[in-house]
């Protein structure tokens, strides 16, 4: 996998522009927009620059040397590989630097695409929705862009990635005694009949091969390791508070369907439902509880109708109809009857004491079955209890 | 004139001999205290004087030395006022001092020449009997306490004039009656007051059989305090010696003045304690709640809230069983073996995993788990959920009674004890890993379970070994000697989970 580097002199003088204008850019982050739209001449007057000399040396071949190095691909707006969803914005981004397997990334790109974002300051409800989303729509085949911001963004991209990481080859065990190991064979089962996942694809607020937000280090490296990461910035451009909204709008573009799962009223992902609904693509969200703060940017889009969107089966039905053909590789693997009580409870929103009492099990055989799911993946120790993989 | 009198000081919660000389000469009249004595002793000298010349005795005009020796030894506190006053009776001819060096004499004095009633007695009663001194004479609300200690003829006497009348051969009182005993047994907290709460009380009696310290997470109001409450309850009786330690920390705390402490002690310090309150420390030395937990049980209500200090101060405690504070050339070591058990909310709201009514956000979580520190959560084996009970649990019958908990408990311990003899080793918590490797036998099918919790990152190294020493427990609690499946599956749903182990994804 070797970096493309497919950007034409007019367009990287664009992007070095853009970025030398960053600072001046940050004073009219309302109208972003409408100002990235504006050709170069017009750009530059608009930002009360006298000319485009006082801005220091031009970059664009410093720029391309820079991506290069990083390891980073390069597109500009005029490449046959430039993802053809972008042209629809208004202001594309004149050259959208990838990190990861450029093949991968833009094959995924060119396929069917929905993005899932919300807010930052998300609660677990809206986590484990993100999450199960995330994990079914790659499972189904489908790539999910978001952000990689935290909250809902980290938790679509953790689903997408599928549940742990897979890693646990050594451990399957085939069965001999016919005790108790019930979870191990049926586990084997279900891998060998999973297909391949499609990739996530993270868009940053800055550039590609350096995560953002920091603490998301990991994760962006699990994402460029099957996946990618694209930006309109290039490495050494600062993150800065209009590249938010402007990140925005390529997520908004880059996918068929765009899906809210919690915002609060002024939430940057509302901005990223409307570019969707302004460009044509459908819009989704997920309801949430009226009195819940998190769940009215959400309930506003229902009101102003967006798709309502429960779970997996919606946004496919969404994407392809009524009839979705490809949900029957999510059926997770069965359970012992007494585990399966136990999950079910927990599922309720029971807590760990009632789950117990509610499968019909002891204390210690209570704790014991606990163990089980956690080590089947079925469970995960949460704040204050044990929560439900999606 | 010269004369002696044997007292005692108390280091710590150590009695250390000391003795008292008092010389008194001709001369310009003066009274000096020399030996490295703090401020309450330099003031000993007032009230001296006024309890000699209140009781009719007289205070000599000449100039009296007094001495307390060992000379490089810091001397702190109002204790040792009688054995001056005496020890200056004896040297001006008012008392006679033949019987003297048969005693040791401690005690504060009043201003009218009482012996007042002054924390410690029993350790200074158990450095007497260590020291060889065959009699000892106290302020009499602390003979009692005194004559915990066997081999020793207390003189319990109220009064600087009834001191001089035993000192001089009269005839030694008879001790105090004994006063009411504190608390009913029915009032002892127990388990049968517990309505549910089934694996609470499991964690519980696994922690009290192996020595294992217990997490108790949960909302608030759920009865996390009242489960912690009990856990003294099934805890094995204390030994003679663990009575008598404990029985010694509390008298110098000022906490106890009567009778052998036959509970194990229970503490739950306040989380807005400073590190010196929890660990001990003050000019001079006191011993902190981890001291009078010693042998007992330390409780840390909303753990979260203790401030990083304080818990950090902890470490050493719960590490070594000691701790040593040092004052300028002295070192002073203070015993802190409890048994922890650590209360905490699941998150700032108090209502994670609860019904969905957590109104946190995930960095606010994230911030509250952080707060629980590494080193602390590591010597907290188990981690349990607590909730509410439901109606019917509330209506029900309890899970077990202490009684009946107490009796596993005790012969779980016993088994251990059996297996660990010849090793410093008390119980399975504090298995070392070769310990562990020689002990702890899995079967099959659970060597297979550890394995594969291992595998898949659920657990650290670390972890690994602590969910064999809690299973080793489990499988004492079931009398058996080999280590099943379950014991181990049960273990691993009960372990603490370090800071790495529940962040796996990034």
């Amino acid at each position: 996998m070797s970096p493309v580097a497919d950007a034409c002199a007019a367009c990287l003088h664009r992007s070095w522009l853009v970025g030398a204008l960053s600072g001046r850019l940050e004073t009219v982050r309302a109208r972003i927009f409408a100002v990235l739209a504006l050709a170069d001449g017009e750009l530059v007057r608009a930002l009360g620059v006298d000319s485009v000399a006082s801005l220091g040396p031009p970059g664009p071949e410093a720029l391309a040397e820079s991506a290069r190095g990083a390891g980073l691909s390069a597109l500009c707006r005029c490449s046959a590989r430039y993802p053809r969803s972008l042209r629809d914005l208004a202001a594309p981004p004149a050259v959208l630097y990838l990190a990861g397997d450029p093949d991968r990334v833009l094959d995924a790109l060119a396929g069917e695409v929905v993005a899932i974002v919300g807010a930052r300051r998300a609660t677990r409800y809206g986590h484990r929705v993100a999450e199960r989303l995330g994990d079914a729509l790659t499972s189904a085949g489908i790539t999910v862009v978001s952000g990689m911001a935290l909250g809902i963004d980290g938790a679509a991209h953790r689903g997408a990635l599928g549940r742990g990481d897979g890693d646990g080859d050594g451990d399957r065990d085939r069965d001999g005694d016919g005790t108790g190991d019930s979870i191990d064979v049926i586990e084997a089962e279900a891998e060998a009949s999973t297909p391949a996942r499609a990739p996530t694809v993270a868009v940053l607020p800055g550039p590609p091969g350096e995560p953002y937000p920091p603490s998301h280090r990991r994760l962006h490296a699990r994402i460029l390791a099957s996946g990618g990461a694209v930006s309109e910035l290039p490495p050494g451009a600062a993150v800065r508070r209009w590249t938010f909204p402007a990140r925005n709008r390529i997520i908004a573009a880059l996918a068929t369907m765009t899906v809210v799962v919690e915002a609060a009223e002024r939430s940057g992902s509302l901005v990223t439902a409307r570019v969707a609904r302004e460009l044509g693509s459908s819009v989704g969200a997920v309801p949430g509880q009226v009195t819940a703060r998190m769940a009215r940017g959400p309930n506003a889009l229902l009101a102003g109708g967006a798709r309502v969107v429960r779970g997996p089966e919606d946004v496919l039905a969404a994407l392809f109809g009524e009839d979705p053909p490809r949900l029957a590789a999510l059926e997770p693997p069965r359970l012992p009857a007494h585990l399966q009580a136990l999950l079910d409870a927990l599922s309720d929103g029971e807590g760990t004491a009632r789950a117990i009492a509610a499968a019909g099990l002891g204390p210690s055989g209570g704790v014991a079955a606990l163990a089980e799911l956690e080590l089947a993946g079925r469970l995960r120790r949460g704040a204050g209890g044990f929560e439900v993989v999606p | 004139m010269l004369s002696r009198v044997a007292t005692f000081a108390i280091d710590g919660v150590e009695p250390r001999a000391v003795w008292v000389e008092v010389d008194i000469h001709p001369g310009l009249p003066a009274f000096t205290i020399v030996g490295l004595g703090d401020a309450a002793v330099r003031e000993s000298r007032e009230r001296i004087r006024a309890a000699i010349q209140n009781t009719g005795f007289e205070f000599p005009a000449r100039r009296i030395t007094a001495n307390l020796a060992p000379a490089f030894m810091r001397k702190e506190g109002p204790g040792f006022d009688a054995a001056i006053a005496l020890a200056l009776l004896a040297a001006s001819g008012q008392v006679r001092s033949e019987h003297l060096l048969d005693f040791a004499v401690w005690g504060e004095l009043s201003l009218g020449g009482e012996l007042r009633d002054s924390p410690g007695a029993l350790a200074v009663a158990e450095g007497a009997s260590r020291a060889g001194v065959r009699r000892l004479l106290v302020p009499r609300s602390r003979a009692r306490e005194a004559a915990l200690v066997e081999g020793l003829e207390i003189a319990g006497v109220s009064t600087l004039r009834q001191a001089a009348n035993v000192l001089g051969g009269g005839e030694i009182p008879a001790l105090p009656p004994p006063s009411r005993p504190q608390g009913s047994p029915g009032e002892r907290p127990d388990l049968t007051d517990v309505r549910g709460h089934a694996t609470a009380v499991l964690a519980l009696e696994i922690g009290a059989a192996g020595g294992h310290n217990v997490m108790l997470e949960g909302p608030p109001g759920t009865g996390k305090t009242m489960l912690a409450r009990r856990l003294p309850s099934i805890l094995p009786p204390m030994t003679h010696e663990e009575a008598v330690s404990v029985t010694r920390i509390h008298s110098v705390a000022g906490l106890h003045g009567d009778g052998l402490l036959g509970e194990r002690p229970f503490r739950a310090p306040h989380h807005s304690i400073s590190p010196a309150g929890l660990v001990g420390g003050g000019s001079p030395p006191r011993p902190g709640e981890a001291t009078l937990a010693d042998n007992g049980v330390l409780f840390l209500d909303e753990l979260s809230e203790f401030g990083r200090a304080a818990l950090d101060a902890l470490r050493q405690p719960l590490e070594d069983g000691r701790v040593t504070i040092v004052r300028g050339q002295r070192a002073i070591s203070f015993p802190t073996r409890f048994m922890l058990v650590a209360a905490t909310n699941p998150c700032p709201c108090g209502y994670a995993g609860f019904e969905d009514r957590c109104v946190c956000a995930e960095s606010d979580l994230r911030r509250h788990r952080r707060r629980l520190s590494g080193p602390l959560l590591d010597r907290l084996d188990l981690l349990v959920d607590v909730g509410r009970p439901s109606e019917t649990e509330l209506r029900g019958p309890p899970v077990t009674s202490s009684a009946q908990s107490a009796a596993r408990v005790l012969a779980a311990r016993e088994r251990q004890r059996a297996r660990l003899a010849g090793t410093a080793v008390r119980c399975n918590a504090e298995l070392t890993a070769g310990l562990v490797r020689r002990h702890v036998r899995l079967d099959g099918a659970a060597e297979r379970v550890l394995a594969r919790a291992y595998a898949c990152g659920s657990l650290s190294a670390r972890g690994r070994h602590r969910v064999l020493r809690v299973a080793r427990t489990i499988a004492d609690l079931a009398e058996r000697d080999g280590v099943e499946h379950g014991d181990v599956l049960t273990a691993l749903g009960l372990r603490q989970r370090g800071p790495t182990e529940t962040e796996l994804a990034a």
